[in-house]
């Protein structure tokens, strides 16, 4: 199968060499940054995590969103699912393996990483979070290859990858629930230590994953004839809605319980990301445009007239998929370290070359999923699905 | 005295159980006296090193001292950067040390006093419970080390330290010897031939001296402060009864910071 991801249009090839060359760009920035230290981010004594930390969780969540199109199609057999899971479980393979690139590009010291598994600290969240995200990755392989042989052959699948299929599902929820439990459980860092964390974690991941998924699906008949289908984006676009809708209130369950008990460690947080404090925020702009986001993206998507026309259902994803790469890969991890510990405000903005390492983690991503995409259209262009 | 005599036995017991010299630095101390009471002390028993500082006993000149002669006695450079500033100990007014506590009307005297922060060595440390190798851990006498060569530079401990008493090295500390402008901020760095330098992308923090303890010495910080002001700063074992820490916390009120949060530190200020 592996061979029909060498032969392809130009504009394939164009997009690859593209996608090569940023790469290429980020992996010299990384030469850069592992000569120099991580002092050439923007990252501080005060604000220890950043970008990087961020977008590893963002990407958590894109992975996990592809479970929003296993699970209706073998728990509750929508089968016209069946047509689009592999894009599902394919961009949840691209997407942890940014995450993975995402945590070695922020460790200080890469040629020690195997020590995580030499001195295993089983009370480490990071611990447990390397191993769900390694597990989520592999399942995801071994059933999207196989089920997609066994689709090119004209066979029905073997019975063991329809175990693994029952198993990648609540693993879905266990990945991000995990990464949740990075921040949730850190004592002193109130504005991540929430009960809800989790929950909001699955609600963005069930809206952003789908919401690319969406976008995907769009550009896939695009440019090839396979078509993944009127439905299965309408239904798609359905569950955005809904899981959107969701997130939204889990935010203002949190603004609720914040501005209502008027506890300022509650509140502090809040405060800074939008800028309600006074001093300005290098960051209340994105908040604030990540709220806009949520308006249009909640507009567009409640309204059934504009959800069901593609073309305003794209913009809604896009529209929520900006909402919470805002929120999560960004004001989530900066805002957790913004008062201090001692209660001062030291702001943090990503420097150059940290964006442009980051660019080259998703410029890898998105090579891996270029290939994998065009594997997958050559098999059902081939079976004339 | 910061640490009392039989604290100090103790201590120097261990050194010299693990053959570091602490017999030859008691018999300086206190001569004679050293097999005698030996003999008696248990040097197994669980112990929970702690520190009382005396905020109306220090000033700025015990701050800066204290705050030298740790950065001294470990090599911690300054980096001239706030963002990429390491320190084991420093100096913190009260609104920003109990930030939780703090109201318009504190006394001037409070409101104007100056705290040093350090390490609490907390009893339940959420650092060493993140770790993901294990570079950071609880000893069994309390103290909450740090591994330079196990840690991998991922952080977690600083995100989950509640008191921001951990530093990263965000570039090679050991520039400092090549750079102009940071040889003449730091002279004669490293200043401790016996301590080691770092690496970059590691961890670091106060270890409450670990290694002058094992040779029977008070940590750098509470011996520069007694110099100047007997007991401003008291270092002892609070699992000990009639230890000096236990009396001064019997005879003092005494706040720690943000006890609520269930780590347990183990630094107390005398206010
Ligand atoms: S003060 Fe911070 S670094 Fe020190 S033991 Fe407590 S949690 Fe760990
Ligand atoms: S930075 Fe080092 S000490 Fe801190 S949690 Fe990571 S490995 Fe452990
Ligand atoms: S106890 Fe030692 S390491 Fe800790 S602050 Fe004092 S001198 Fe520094």
């Amino acid at each position: 199968m592996l061979e029909t991801a060498l032969k392809g249009r130009q504009g394939y090839w164009g997009l690859l060499i593209f996608l090569l060359a940023l790469m290429g760009v980020g992996f010299v920035s990384y030469l850069y940054q592992f000569s120099e230290g991580l002092r050439i981010t923007g990252m501080s004594r005060d604000v220890s995590w950043g970008f990087y930390i961020g977008q590893l969780t963002y990407f958590v969540g894109i992975a996990a969103g592809g479970v929003m199109v296993v699970l209706p199609c073998y728990l509750h057999d929508y089968k016209a699912f069946g047509r689009i899971t592999i894009l599902g479980e394919f961009l949840a393979v691209a997407s942890v393996v940014m995450c993975g690139l995402f945590v070695i590009v922020d460790l200080g010291n890469l040629p020690r990483m195997l020590n995580i598994m030499i001195y295993p600290n089983p009370t480490s969240i990071l611990f447990w979070d390397m191993i769900v995200l390694n597990v989520y990755m592999l399942l995801n392989i071994i059933i999207g290859w196989n089920v997609l042989s066994a689709e090119r052959k004209g066979v029905h699948y073997q019975k063991w990858v329809k175990v693994l299929i029952y198993i990648s599902i609540p693993w879905a929820f266990s990945i991000h629930t995990v990464t949740a439990f990075l921040y949730a459980g850190i004592p002193g860092r109130h504005y991540w230590l929430t009960a809800i964390m989790a929950a909001r974690f699955l609600s963005s991941a069930f809206a952003s994953g789908p919401a690319l998924l969406i976008l995907l699906c769009l550009i896939v008949r695009k440019v090839s004839n396979f078509d993944p289908g009127k439905e299965q984006i309408r239904t798609l676009g359905g569950i955005v809605a809904y899981a959107f809708i969701l997130n939204m209130f889990f935010l203002l369950l949190e603004l609720f319980t914040a501005f209502y008990s008027q506890i300022p460690g509650h509140m502090h947080s809040f405060d800074y990301l939008f800028g309600l404090e006074g001093h300005g925020s290098v960051l209340a702009p994105w908040m604030w445009a990540s709220i806009g986001f949520a308006v249009v993206a909640l507009v567009l998507l409640i309204v059934p007239a504009t959800r069901r026309r593609e073309d305003t259902l794209a913009v809604g994803c896009a529209a929520v998929i900006a909402s919470t790469w805002i929120d999560k890969g960004f004001g989530l991890v900066i805002g957790g370290f913004i008062p201090n510990p001692f209660g001062r405000v030291f702001e943090y903005w990503p420097t150059t070359p940290e964006v442009l390492i980051s660019v080259g983690v998703w410029a890898t991503g998105f090579f891996i999923l270029t290939v994998l995409y065009k594997i997958v259209i050559s098999v059902k262009e081939e079976v004339g699905a | 005295m910061g640490l009392d005599r039989r604290e100090f036995l103790k201590v120097a017991g261990l050194a010299g159980l693990l053959g570091l010299g602490g017999k030859a630095a008691i018999d300086m101390f206190a001569p004679g006296e050293l097999e005698a009471s030996m003999e008696t002390i248990p040097l197994t028993e669980g112990k929970r090193w702690a520190m009382v500082i005396d905020v109306h006993k220090i000033d700025e000149t015990i701050i800066k001292k204290c705050v030298e002669a740790c950065h001294r006695e470990h090599n911690v450079p300054d980096l001239a950067s706030k963002k990429e500033e390491i320190k084991w100990i420093w100096k913190e007014d009260y609104e920003h040390s109990f930030p939780e506590r703090h109201h318009e009307y504190v006394g001037e005297d409070v409101e104007h006093g100056s705290f040093l922060l350090l390490c609490n060595h907390c009893s339940n440390p959420p650092c060493c419970r993140v770790c993901p190798t294990k570079a950071t851990w609880q000893r069994e006498d309390g103290i909450v080390m740090m591994d330079q060569h196990r840690c991998i530079g991922c952080r977690f401990c600083m995100a989950a330290c509640p008191f921001g008493a951990r530093s990263f090295n965000w570039g090679d500390p050991r520039r400092v010897l090549e750079d102009e402008k940071l040889k003449e901020l730091n002279p004669g760095y490293p200043t401790n031939q016996d301590y080691p330098t770092r690496s970059k992308g590691v961890v670091e923090k106060c270890t409450f001296c670990a290694e002058r303890l094992a040779k029977g010495q008070l940590p750098a910080c509470v011996e520069a402060a007694n110099t100047v002001k007997k007991d401003a700063l008291v270092f002892g074992d609070l699992d000990e009864p009639d230890s000096n820490v236990r009396a001064v916390l019997r005879n003092h009120y005494t706040i720690r910071r943000k006890p609520e949060l269930g780590t347990n530190p183990n630094v107390f200020y005398i206010v």
